[in-house]
């Protein structure tokens, strides 16, 4: 499989979009919509290439497949990609949501349209290539280069506070990353390579893993967001445009996670280990902390960006429980959030394509007139409180198994978040939809048309499907997982037999 | 065809959801309910075979759901006495419901929609009870919970039936709380989440010696754990049915269509957490700390309820408290480990419960949609078969029979035996159940008299325009009404002996475990006749005062209250649950988050940070711009200071010598 190079292809099919993009002249209804189009047809058919990825996956490999190396600058670094069980699947996913924020922009985005889907193309081939990327260097250069599009995005096209919360946006995520561009030249010259298999199996010094793992750690942390770093998230996502917060919340908060298994779990285990309990509380805080501040929300979007980080909560917390329930948990709640909460900005976005405002209290009784959106919205709503038979409950679920087995005590505060989920949930959901209609200014808006419709349909559709049939996930996931929990598990006990080793000298 | 049981409800919650508008009301009425009368009647097949047949168990994997490592989850279908018994109430109950409910929604425009998410509880119903681990459990236990959502906020454009939604679905979410904590603590334990293996171990996981889990910081041996695993389930239980501090919901729940509160807020999905506490009667059986807590509970909720029963006016709500008070019982049964009891008591409770509330619609379809029950009586005459299906329903709920013999309406047959059981039971709170429910026998007799007495009989307090529209009620209402009647009637004389008698063990085949020290199904056999004759004489008594009150001298209630205005408010707002509530946790939580919103995002984080940082710069910077003045000697003062300070630093260092 790997003879045609499809993980390279996958990545820059898009940017060959981009190009015929720039062949487009004039900047006439014509112009837009061939543009549309173009952006459309590239999305679609990077989709249907990566699911060949899938295709040509093994499951029973833990390590990395479908690999593609070659020398740059010199030797020192090397353009190596591949993919394996815990990356493969955010490809797709990636390559997956684009499609439908081309077709959330349809009609939302009307002035610098060639500009803004050369911007989403751009920004999903870095997407792909961080998740690709075997190189720590070229890691490094698609995870900060996304941050360029996305701040475009958000400052170009956002709403009426957009230049302040693309600001925010840009310097929180980048604060941390300039920590993780220190860490990654240290790393060199301690192990002479920066080539993620090779670091994998590097020993780095037990004092140098806790350094390393706090600046990896202040870069995932921003990017996830943890808590206290989170309050970029609430003003990006309120200001960007539908489809930046559909591939905000689908895909770059999973670059946090995605980060914490590739780096800080396999390369720095000691300090993974040590910095756990500090792990567990930032989660819990934020799961408790930002179910409660979302349930005082007046705007949609604020209240849905605040549940995100109560999820993303769940998904440390399950990360640093260190089992393979939690694990597991995790990266599936990351998926399922990505296919959930995506379509929750979506549901949004309809009601503000028709009423240009983002305001709780300016809705109510929509299921009136908009019976088809009421039962999607519902269906999103139940999934993001985690109800069994939709793929919100299967990570949730199995992040709390792990943290139960880790510590009961962060099991127990973790779970306070399934009542508050439902609570902000369904008060979102009651103040919006239900209700009797007595705003004029809401009488005239019409149900779900067929392109929302087709935006919508596939994902209601997976959204119930890995609820209640999860394994084609976990069968991709479980491999590598073993794997990198065995590892850590071998690394842990040769740590602590080198405290008692050299324990035993000193005596 | 146990998949065909559990499923054809979902395929007509199906047709009605996704088609419902292009094949019609009728249609979808038709198809659901026919579906689900199949599926009934296949149900009695099940439970002639394995409950009174001699057929074994049936289990069988369905689908891979959840697996990861060593946790394995299938979606799968397990059919035992247990699950016959309640694939029986469930689904007979059901296909009643929906026939009845042709008739009851008829001017309603969004019948499909109604009919779908009828057939949608039944199915998620369904899922619970066939469930062989924990986890599908939980997946119907929440099924029935959105679909009770749902059918609560039916009327969506009433604000106070959202709210009611709302609070249901939040309310049982603390519950779940409990019960995923549950959930997780036997995987912990037992490594396993499917029943089987729990059972299985249980035994040996409670007597071993050595640390099985740690809970909150604490190491617990397996007793211990057990019994925090069993606490923490039943707190599941607690929500789902309505016990006594998460009861709150229930009454609220009135607020959907009467055939829902029939069909869900009585017979079904409250009995979830009965059904629950008896399946798991293994891991139950072995901790003697949580059945006292479960008798506890049920004890304190069958009299609490019935307390505030008796001065509802709103006909619903009698019947709602009711429901929590008869729940209170079964959890008393369980508690004193006479599972089987408690279970008879949720089998009988199905039939006379689902009776009433369907009365109660006839009668509120009768006149006018009105519930309040000082608008009513004197409907007797004017609505003869409601009339007469709803007095078998009171003499069942008051346990109407002949003392001392096993001849009786359901209700006589399986309250009466809770009682007993009550007073031999060996607990710590087995005597103060026993009182408790020989006093809410009473009130329970008290207010079902009254609610007949005010809705029937008396002179007609409804307006004259209301009376002359009062009709009896199509067919397709009342003949499910009296095919629940039998069921009022006869349930309890017709299963007896297998329930709890001499076909016990031949009957439930070991689905209900009883350790080998459990009696108590013996003992009770040989309590004192006065206590087989408690529950009679409080149901003649409490008959009795509310004829007094409510039929010779209609003006004492009133005079009463007044003098006991304290108490009777108390009562009215229903202990004042609700309020307490309010303050406690709405609006507490409510301003927690604001407090954390403004304050700690706000202030704090953003002050300190993003926000904080920026302004500083700014006040760097605006001073740095100052010195920029433009004056030559401005900028040649400076330099001179420079030059001075760097002479004097290197004369100190030394650096001027050599």
């Amino acid at each position: 499989m790997s003879d045609w190079s499809i993980l390279s292809i996958t990545t820059f099919l898009p940017l060959v979009g981009v190009l015929f993009i720039l062949l487009v002249r004039g900047d006439d209804e014509e112009a837009k919509k061939n543009i549309r189009r173009v952006a459309l047809i590239t999305t679609c058919f990077t989709f249907v290439i990566s699911l060949f990825i899938w295709g040509g996956f093994t499951y029973e490999n833990p390590g990395f497949q479908m690999v593609e190396k070659y020398e740059w600058l010199g030797g020192a670094f090397s353009y190596h990609m591949g993919v394996d069980g815990i990356s493969m699947l955010f490809v797709i996913l990636t390559t997956f949501l684009m499609p439908f924020c081309i077709l959330a922009s349809w009609n939302s985005i009307q002035n610098r349209v060639k500009e803004y889907m050369i911007a989403f193309l751009v920004l999903e081939t870095l997407m792909i290539g961080v998740f690709c990327a075997l190189d720590l260097v070229l890691f490094y250069i698609f995870f900060e280069a996304g941050l360029i599009p996305m701040f475009l995005i958000i400052g170009v096209w956002g709403g009426a506070r957009r230049v302040y919360a693309s600001y925010k946006f840009f310097l929180y995520t980048l604060l941390g990353s300039v920590l993780m561009l220190i860490a990654i030249m240290s790393m060199y010259w301690q192990a002479g390579t920066l080539d993620i298999p090779q670091l994998m199996q590097h020993d780095f010094p037990a004092s140098m893993q806790t350094w390393l793992w706090l600046a990896f750690f202040a870069s995932f942390a921003v990017k996830m967001p943890m808590w206290p770093v989170h309050t970029w998230l609430p003003d990006a996502h309120v200001e960007a445009p539908t489809a930046g917060s559909v591939i905000l919340a689908g895909i770059l908060l999973k670059m946090g996670g995605y980060g914490f298994l590739r780096f800080s779990l396999p390369m720095f285990p000691l300090a993974s280990e040590m910095f756990a309990p500090f792990v567990f509380t930032l989660s819990v805080v934020a799961i408790v902390y930002t179910s409660l501040v979302a349930l005082a929300q007046e705007d949609i979007k604020k209240l849905i960006a605040y549940s995100s980080v109560a999820h993303m909560g769940y998904v440390t917390m399950g990360i640093f429980a260190m089992n393979e329930q939690g694990i597991q948990g995790a990266l599936f709640q990351m998926l399922s959030h990505g296919i959930v909460s995506a379509a929750l900005f979506l549901c949004v976005g309809v009601i503000y394509d028709r009423m240009h405002t983002r305001q709780i209290s300016a809705y109510g009784g929509l299921v009136n007139i908009m019976p088809k959106y009421a039962v999607a919205f519902m269906i999103f709503t139940m999934a993001n409180v985690g109800l069994p038979g939709t793929s919100g409950f299967v990570g949730e679920f199995l992040t709390l198994v792990g943290a139960f087995r880790a510590n009961t005590w962060v099991a127990l505060f973790a779970t306070l978040g399934v009542i508050l989920s439902a609570a902000y949930a369904l008060y979102l959901y009651r103040r919006v939809v239900f209700g009797a209609l007595e705003k004029e200014s809401l009488k005239a808006m019409l149900d779900l048309n067929a392109r929302e419709k087709v935006i919508l349909i596939p994902l209601i559709i997976l959204t119930i499907f890995f609820g209640v049939y999860p394994a084609p996930v976990f069968d991709v996931t479980q491999a590598s997982v073993d794997a990198l929990i065995t590892n850590y598990q071998t690394a842990i006990e040769l740590g602590t037999k080198a405290v008692v080793d050299t324990a035993g000298l000193s005596h | 065809m146990y998949s065909a049981i559990v499923f054809l409800p979902l395929i007509g919650f199906l047709i009605a959801g996704l088609f419902g508008r292009a094949i019609g009301s009728k249609a979808s009425e038709y198809i659901t309910s026919g579906l689900l009368i199949v599926s009934a009647i296949l149900s009695w097949v099940a439970f002639a075979q394995i409950g009174l047949g001699s057929s074994e168990m049936v289990q069988y994997d369905l689908l891979r759901w959840i697996n990861s490592g060593d946790l394995e989850i299938n979606w799968s279908i397990r059919v035992d006495t247990l699950t016959a018994v309640m694939l029986v109430v469930v689904n007979s109950v059901s296909a009643l419901v929906h026939v009845y409910s042709i008739g009851y929604m008829h001017h309603d425009p969004d019948r499909p929609r109604f009919f779908a998410y009828l057939s949608l509880f039944t199915f998620a119903m369904l899922m619970l009870v066939t469930s062989d681990n924990l986890v599908q459990m939980f997946f119907g236990w929440e099924g029935v919970g959105l679909a009770s959502y749902l059918l609560i906020g039916f009327w969506y454009k009433k604000p106070s039936a959202n709210a009611a939604a709302m609070k249901a679905f939040v309310v049982n979410r603390v519950g779940d709380f409990g019960f995923s904590l549950g959930i997780f603590g036997c995987f912990v334990i037992f490594g396993a989440v499917d029943l089987p293996t729990i059972f299985a171990n249980a035994q040996s996981v409670s007597q071993g010696e050595g640390e099985v889990m740690t809970f909150l910081g604490y190491q617990l041996n397996g007793e211990v754990a057990v019994t925090v695993v069993c606490l923490l389930l039943f707190m599941g239980a607690m929500g789902k049915s309505a016990q006594f501090l998460l009861h709150t919901w229930l009454p609220d729940a009135m607020e959907g269509p009467t055939p829902v509160s029939a069909l869900i807020h009585a017979a079904t999905m409250v009995t979830a957490g009965v059904f629950m506490v008896a399946r798991l009667s293994p891991i139950f059986e072995l901790s003697h700390v949580a059945l006292t807590v479960v008798t506890l509970f049920g004890a304190t909720t069958a009299i609490f309820a019935a307390t505030v029963g008796c001065v509802q006016n709103d006909i619903k709500r009698v019947i709602a408290y009711s429901t929590c008070s008869q729940l209170g019982y079964m959890f008393v049964a369980l508690g004193v480990g006479a599972y089987s009891i408690g279970v008879f008591h949720l089998f009988t409770h199905a039939f006379f419960k689902a009776l009433l509330f369907l009365c109660a619609g006839s009668v509120i379809h009768a006149v006018s949609d009105e519930q309040d029950m000082r608008k009513m009586g004197g409907l007797r005459k004017h609505i003869p078969v409601t009339y007469w299906t709803m007095m078998i329903g009171t003499l069942a709920l008051t346990g109407f029979g002949i003392p001392l013999t096993y001849i009786g309406t359901a209700g006589f047959i399986s309250k009466d035996a809770i009682i007993e059981a009550a007073y031999v039971g060996h607990n710590a709170f087995a005597s103060y159940a026993f009182w408790m429910t020989v006093a809410a026998a009473f009130l329970t007799s008290f207010y079902s008299w009254r609610l007949t007495f005010m809705t029937f009989h008396g002179k007609p307090r409804a307006s004259a325009d209301v009376m002359s529209h009062v009709h009896e009620s199509p067919w397709v209402m009342t003949v499910p009404l009296l095919l629940l009647s039998v069921g009022a009637l006869f349930a309890g004389m017709a299963f007896k002996a297998n329930f709890f008698g001499e076909a016990y063990d031949a009957f439930w085949k070991g689905s209900l475990f009883v350790s080998s020290e459990n009696h108590i199904l013996h003992e009770m056999h040989h309590v004192p006749v006065w206590v087989r004759l408690s529950p009679f004489v409080m149901m003649a008594s409490g008959f009795l005062l509310a004829w007094q009150f409510y039929l010779r001298k209609p003006e004492m209630p009133k005079a009463l209250a007044a003098r006991h205005d304290a108490l009777y408010r108390f009562l009215l707002n229903k202990w004042y649950f609700d309020e307490l509530y309010d303050i406690l946790f709405v609006r507490s939580s409510m301003w927690l988050g604001r407090f954390l919103w403004k304050r700690g995002d706000g202030t704090v984080i953003d002050g300190m940070g993003p926000d904080g940082v920026a302004a500083r710069v700014q006040d760097v910077t605006a001073r740095v711009i100052r010195l920029q003045s433009g004056y030559i000697y401005h900028y040649a003062f400076a330099m001179l200071i420079g030059v001075a300070f760097f002479v004097t630093l290197s004369m100190f260092s030394g650096g001027g010598a050599q």
